[in-house]
């Protein structure tokens, strides 16, 4: 089995974002693996363990991005592909999709594609499913469980998280999965993994090495543009603190404003 | 068909569409006033034209269905498909859909048969001279963001649940003007089967739910969630958590309120023995009206509540059940 699970490098989600001049910024936060992809890295290492084969984190970014595919070798992926490119920059979901979809099929045997749900920046949740559908393979998003997956017959079953609870699936693979958080606890890295890391030869491929060109990516393909970016207002008004002289009359208090507020 | 029409997918579950789907319709027929622009809605699969009949009585002018055993579960592939074929040959100006977890994933992929891709989570919608804007949340409800589209045809966009009003039932103006469709893909060529559902029954989903009660750390374990599953009973409305109760394994994570769980808007969130961190927050800012009760009056989670009570969740939600028991006769 090759398993491939693909991550974005984020600001930290504890980080103060704000906006300066139209642009984007989040002071001296660090730079971290996208916390839903810590659940694909995750996943993709213990298919891996128990199936055989081998699990490769692929990633699109800047040169710095590079840190992120060393964090899911200290993990324990086997590898890693850092793709980059100058003209890749203000490329939307689509042109993201093409570029790991080109990735994907340069890597030519893998079977298991691993995504997080989102990214927390972006936040959209698309790029999952424009990978399969640009591959031809089967999606499966919001994946909390993995129940089986046999090899030799090409079949894995997992169960969905949808609105009204798990949908449970079978799917012949290829597939290309998005999970949640409550499919795993990843592993913290491992000092002979954190060695490995430090080691590993990350190669980066190019546009060129992927049969793409400048016009199918970046600024010059987008479809969806960002045109402003603003916080948003902060929630009027301070908080009222309500304290009657018991928890009856307290509580009574707060029924009434509910009440008053219609929303009972 | 003209190049003016905006089309409408109405999401549904085993026969019954969701709320959000009629928010969507309602907000897409404001937009297709100022566009001066006719409303298709798009329902597929089980019980497809009784949902369309609700559809034309919620504003719809007309509507597409498709009933076929394809489509009985929601799968990407057989909708998705469904959808790009008539996007290709009837040309819509833009395709609304509720952004429930189904409708994001159709959405995507048919965005791509389309060449294109999906304005996701739209809180707002407005008409710049011909174009239509897009805001919708980034960096977890930290900053919004204005979208547009680029060159391409449709519009893909989704809408947050609960960000625009449900309209009201009027009389269907065109109470016929139904169509049936086939399907495109048959069952013989899809590689994903749905083999069943594990759903609790009655309970209410914490998307759609207008009244949300959670609780956090401040609990202290998963019987201490009696009082608040309590509270959210009384109220008709649905309990949710925060990670740190969801990583202790007192609720399910399918009750995770924040950044790495779900994103709600109630009218009313009552948190209970939650802190407030900036990760939680960023599930439940746009709730209308925030209630906070918890023992420390210095936890953020009082900076963005309207109602604050200081004291034991454990005195406080069983007095207020009782009261509200009271008051609404339940």
């Amino acid at each position: 089995m090759h398993i491939v699970a693909c991550v974005k490098q984020t600001p930290d989600s504890a980080a103060l974002i704000t906006v300066a001049d139209g642009r984007v910024g989040w002071g001296d936060a660090a730079m971290v693996v996208n916390p839903w992809d810590e659940y694909a890295i995750e996943e993709a290492i213990r298919l891996k363990e128990k199936h055989g084969g081998r699990a490769t984190a692929i990633t699109m970014g800047p040169e710095r991005a590079r840190d992120a595919l060393k964090s899911c070798i200290a993990m324990g992926c086997d590898g890693g592909v850092l793709v980059a490119d100058a003209a890749l920059a203000g490329s939307d979901a689509r042109a993201t999709a093409r570029v790991l979809a080109a990735a994907i099929q340069k890597l030519g045997d893998v079977d298991v594609v691993i995504f997080g749900k989102q990214a927390i920046d972006g936040d959209s949740g698309i790029v999952p499913l424009a990978v399969a559908r640009l591959l031809g393979w089967s999606p499966l998003s919001y994946v909390l469980q993995i129940s089986a997956l046999d090899a030799g017959a090409r079949t894995i079953e997992v169960a969905r998280l949808l609105e009204e609870g798990r949908q449970l699936c079978s799917a012949q693979l290829p597939v290309v999965i998005s999970v949640v958080r409550d499919i795993n606890e990843p592993r913290y890295p491992t000092f002979a993994g954190i060695r490995r890391a430090g080691t590993a030869q990350i190669p980066i491929w190019n546009l060129g090495d992927l049969g793409l060109d400048e016009l199918q990516v970046g600024a010059s393909a987008v479809t969806v543009a960002w045109q402003a970016v603003r916080a948003p207002a902060s929630r009027a008004g301070a908080v009222e603190i309500l304290a009657g002289d018991s928890v009856a009359a307290t509580v009574s208090m707060l029924a009434d404003r509910l009440q008053a507020e219609k929303l009972t | 068909m003209t190049q003016q029409d905006i089309w409408v997918y109405i999401d549904q579950h085993q026969g019954a569409a969701m709320s959000a789907s009629w928010e969507t319709l309602g907000a897409a027929c404001e937009l297709s006033t100022l566009l001066q622009a006719k409303v298709t809605a798009l329902v597929f699969g089980v019980n497809s034209e009784f949902i369309a009949r609700e559809a034309l009585a919620y504003g719809a002018s007309a509507a597409i269905c498709c009933d076929d055993a394809t489509l009985v579960d929601f799968r990407v592939e057989p909708f998705a498909s469904l959808l790009a074929s008539l996007v290709a040959a009837r040309q819509p100006r833009a395709v609304i859909a509720p952004a429930t977890a189904r409708v994001r994933e159709l959405i995507a992929t048919a965005a791509i048969d389309a060449g294109t891709t999906v304005m996701a989570d739209a809180i707002g919608l407005e008409v710049q001279g011909d174009a239509v804007q897009v805001t919708r949340p980034v960096y977890a409800g930290k900053l919004l963001c204005t979208v547009s589209g680029v060159g391409a045809q449709p519009l893909f966009i989704t809408l947050r649940p609960r960000a625009f009003p449900k309209p009201a039932v009027q009389v269907a103006q065109f109470p016929d003007a139904i169509e049936h469709v086939q399907a495109v893909i048959a069952e013989d060529a899809l590689r994903v089967k749905v083999t069943g559902y594990d759903t609790v029954a009655g309970q209410v989903s914490l998307t759609d739910a207008s009244i949300i009660v959670s609780g956090g750390r401040g609990v202290g374990g998963p019987d201490g969630f009696a009082p608040v599953r309590e509270l959210a009973t009384v109220l008709g409305g649905a309990m949710g958590a925060s990670r740190a109760a969801v990583d202790a394994g007192w609720v399910p994570y399918a009750h995770q309120v924040g950044q790495t769980g779900k994103t709600v808007a109630p009218d009313l969130y009552v948190a209970c023995g939650i802190s407030g961190a900036i990760q939680h927050q960023a599930g439940m800012r746009t709730s209308k009206i925030i209630v906070a009760i918890n023992k420390d009056r210095e936890a953020p989670i009082f900076s963005l509540a309207k109602y604050g009570v200081v004291g034991d969740l454990f005195e406080v939600l069983p007095a207020l059940s009782t009261e509200m028991r009271k008051r609404l006769g339940r």
